[in-house]
């Protein structure tokens, strides 16, 4: 047996550690450290309850409308303001751009390029990788068209939220009673003319066919299907590559995935539905909130007096940096004492998407179906955009006005583009008295809980096997670069 | 030769880096590359990491490899207790602010990307939970992690692009200043932010600036009057050219419809009031457009209070234009 500690991984948001147990080449055991702390729970109290939403995006860079969303919903529940239907179609367009730019830029800049390392060298496939999605900066090879191509139109997308939140990262404009930006039906057309220019990418590069094909896929004989008439696209290229490099078996998640729910209806419900998945049992469950608890026995922090994890509403962030058998700045999120998944794949399964249930079904929540399940939210959520920006009704209202309560407590739910993301905040005489956060990849690169269990990554890492040749220059196994990327991790969020 | 940078991340978000993805641009590698620009590593653009990275970092300190642009991105954690273990980095077991006091040493030039980097930002709110501080900056006191009089290996101080997030044409351009060594210590104000944008302000082409001629100020969010009197607008004191250099193609905050929290300056984080209001003494905002003595700033106000249009009135207290501008004749008078 041999320990390994792996990090820093780049192409992942933020700093992460990984160490590993070996044996025999393959990984026994796996523990996750997110090394970097901020404090963002303390830094919050005390404040006035609306300068959450200048506060919590920056959390994150990568998915800081998300952060604002939820900030957002959990002073909406305090102040028990309604939003308008224009304010909703805004607040779901901005999330959804930022959702979407998350998957684009996961694809081509984080995840692609691991199929451009040595070890691949001498696969049939390895020059056409690299002529797509060589790594941007630090290769000596001229390649990566389709990664540029994909950051230029990444850059132009963003012009969405420019205009509807007017900048990104860090808009001030989603708000609890809506947005502080209304958009007249000139603007509307623009918009969607920009949607539309993302639609042609994806359709010429990605996808190859239409976004609907790809988006209604029913079965993996369907799937098989569409990959003969779309040979040449970027995702058939991905197919063949998880084939040869057989991503369908790596990397196996918990099998239970979370999802909180995405882009709200006035009406009431979710675009894409709340609840859990249950894997093995192929059945949805209802998602109760009060289930959620944070332990906190294997990171560096003060535990509850009862030592129990303990839910948000009453959680506790005291940095205990010499805690004895810590290892991590991460909490361990759970639902019910287990382990779930959360992310894209979590959302389609919950949603009941055929596709991603089917490859689920066949292969386990793996790397593959994580990838996969992210390129068809992809084609999944752009025509959604296109209808809440016809919905827009020029000239009604885009906010409410109402003010913040002296007392009260709220609950913000939301998904990030790498899942679900919750706020709980008390307000206690007009300030806020209570903060906490519980962000996707806390979920999924959680540490050990009191009873021992492994985070999700951590139990996804056993038994990857390790390159021999390059174990001993420090582990660097494409193996474990492709399970880690493939929940799209982002540490910054995981902490805060 | 080209400009060989580093780009390194600690206490922040990395959102300065996915800000500097969004640059105006058809080819980004291409923009760097003809630009004399040549990224040794980046967190979100290299294929490299873990021992590949640290090699790299050990050749940059062993002076095997010219080191000529060190970015740091987020802020610098200096505790528990001085130890800076709020941040190791990963696979190292070393405090983040070890290796950047050490790359500092070697580096020809040291840039605080973000106002994290440049004061620490938004970490330091509060009570400052991980005793974070800026490269050469504690808010607005001079120190931070380097200390006064650091100077990087070609003669100047930290240079601080300084916003949160940062604009990617700040970024761009100042690298680009550097890389044809055309960036001397006249090009930065008193707090070593790049002068191209701190020499302005937000204030300037604000779409909100008739509005603000007449006092006619929004009320609610959604209005389209001047942020300032009541919504807690600091453009008029904000160095930076969100207006004129707009964000990601077509915004500002201003434009989004939310007040400029000044987030190039030091302090920004903790502005003493809340956010969204403009604090008041006897009904005059404390907070003045910078080079404005009170007494005017109240007579002028009261001034073109009295002389507001009607249609700038109206339109002030709206989402969108109720009242148009008048069509007049055309032909010359
Ligand atoms: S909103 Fe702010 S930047 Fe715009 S005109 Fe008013 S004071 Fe100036
Ligand atoms: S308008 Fe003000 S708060 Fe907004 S980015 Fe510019 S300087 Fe920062």
């Amino acid at each position: 047996m041999s320990r390994l500690i792996l990090g820093p991984f780049n192409r992942v948001e933020g700093d992460l550690e990984v160490q590993l147990e070996v044996t025999d080449g393959r990984v026994t055991e796996a523990r996750v450290n997110a090394p970097m702390f901020r404090g963002f729970e303390l830094i919050l109290n005390g404040r006035d309850p609306m300068d959450a939403l200048s506060i919590a995006p920056r959390i994150c860079g990568i998915c800081s409308v998300s952060q604002s969303v939820a900030a957002a919903k959990a002073l909406a529940d305090a102040s028990g303001v309604v939003v308008p239907p224009n304010g909703m179609h805004a607040i779901n367009l901005m999330l959804a751009c930022e959702n979407f730019a998350d998957h684009l830029t996961h694809f081509y800049l984080f995840f692609m390029p691991d199929f451009t390392r040595a070890v691949y060298a001498a696969r049939p496939w390895f020059r056409e990788a690299e002529r797509r999605f060589a790594a941007l900066a630090g290769s000596t090879s001229n390649g990566g068209l389709r990664s540029r191509a994909a950051l230029a139109a990444r850059a132009r997308w963003f012009e969405l939220i420019g205009t509807l939140g007017g900048k990104w990262p860090h808009t001030g404009a989603v708000l609890p009673g809506g947005t502080s930006r209304a958009i007249e039906t000139t603007e509307r057309i623009r918009l969607l003319a920009r949607v539309r220019e993302m639609r042609a990418f994806l359709e010429q590069t990605l996808f190859g066919t239409a976004l609907e094909e790809v988006a209604t896929l029913d079965s993996l004989a369907a799937l098989q299907r569409w990959r003969a008439r779309a040979a040449g696209s970027d995702m058939a290229l991905f197919l063949d590559l998880a084939e040869a490099t057989q991503l369908t078996n790596l990397g196996p998640g918990p099998g239970r995935y979370l999802s909180y729910g995405a882009y709200a209806r006035f009406e009431g419900g979710h675009a894409l539905a709340r609840g859990v998945w249950d894997a093995a049992l192929q059945q949805g469950l209802p998602l109760d909130p009060t289930q959620i608890s944070e332990d906190a026995r294997h990171a560096w922090y003060a535990e509850s007096t009862s030592a129990q994890a303990l839910h948000p509403m009453a959680g506790l962030t005291q940095p205990e940096p010499d805690k004895p058998g810590a290892y991590s700045w991460n909490k361990a999120p759970r639902l019910g004492s287990q382990v779930v998944e959360t992310g894209a794949i979590a959302r389609q399964l919950v949603d009941g998407q055929p596709l991603i249930r089917a490859a689920v079904l066949a292969h386990g929540g793996t790397v593959y179906t994580r990838v996969l399940a992210r390129l068809l939210e992809m084609a999944r959520i752009l025509p959604l955009m296109e209808q809440w920006l016809l919905a827009l009704q020029p000239h009604a209202p885009f906010h409410a006005v109402q003010a913040q309560p002296e007392q009260a407590q709220g609950i913000g739910l939301t998904e990030a583009a790498r899942g679900a993301l919750g706020h709980w905040l008390r307000i206690e005489n007009g300030r806020i008295a209570h903060y906490q956060i519980v962000a996707p990849t806390s979920w999924n690169f959680s540490p050990r809980d009191a009873a021992g269990t492994p985070g999700a990554l951590e139990a996804a890492l056993v038994g990857a096997r390790l390159d021999n040749a390059i174990e001993g220059a420090g582990g660097q196994s494409v193996a474990v670069q492709h399970i880690v990327r493939s929940f799209d991790p982002c540490m910054v969020c995981t902490v805060h | 030769m080209a400009l060989n940078v580093l780009w390194l991340q600690s206490g922040g978000c990395g959102g300065c880096s996915m800000s500097l993805l969004c640059a105006d641009t058809t080819d980004f590698p291409a923009l760097l590359r003809s630009n004399g620009i040549r990224l040794l590593w980046h967190p979100a653009l290299s294929l490299a990491g873990e021992q590949d990275l640290i090699q790299l970092l050990e050749r940059c300190l062993a002076g095997q490899l010219q080191l000529d642009a060190l970015c740091i991105e987020g802020a610098l954690l200096r505790g528990p207790q001085g130890t800076g273990r709020f941040h190791r980095l990963a696979g190292t077991g070393v405090a983040m602010t070890d290796w950047v006091r050490r790359l500092a040493g070697v580096a020809a030039h040291v840039v605080a990307v973000g106002s994290c980097a440049a004061w620490g930002g938004i970490t330091t709110a509060g009570r400052n939970p991980t005793d974070a501080c800026g490269l050469q900056y504690e808010d607005d006191q001079p120190g931070g992690l380097l200390g006064t009089d650091f100077r990087a290996g070609a003669g100047l101080p930290v240079i601080n692009i300084a916003g949160c997030p940062t604009h990617p044409g700040w970024v761009l351009d100042t690298l680009m200043m550097l890389a044809a060594h055309q960036l001397t210590e006249e090009d930065l104000d008193p707090l070593g932010r790049p002068r191209f944008y701190a020499d302005q302000l937000v204030h300037h082409a604000c779409t909100r600036n008739e509005y603000y001629e007449y006092k006619a100020s929004a009320a609610k969010p959604t209005d389209l009057g001047c942020l300032m009197e009541n919504m807690g607008c600091k453009g008029t004191q904000a160095h930076a050219d969100c207006n004129t250099r707009l964000w990601n193609g077509d915004g500002s905050c201003l434009r989004g419809g939310f007040a400029c929290i000044n987030c190039t300056a030091p302090g920004f984080q903790s502005p003493g009031h809340p956010f969204h209001i403009t604090p008041k003494l006897a009904g005059i905002p404390i907070g003045l457009p910078v080079d404005m003595p009170k007494a005017w700033f109240v007579a002028l106000a009261s001034l073109s209070k009295s002389a507001t249009p009607r249609r700038v009135k109206v339109n002030s207290h709206s989402d969108h234009v109720v009242l148009p501008p008048v069509a007049r004749k055309t032909r010359l008078r």
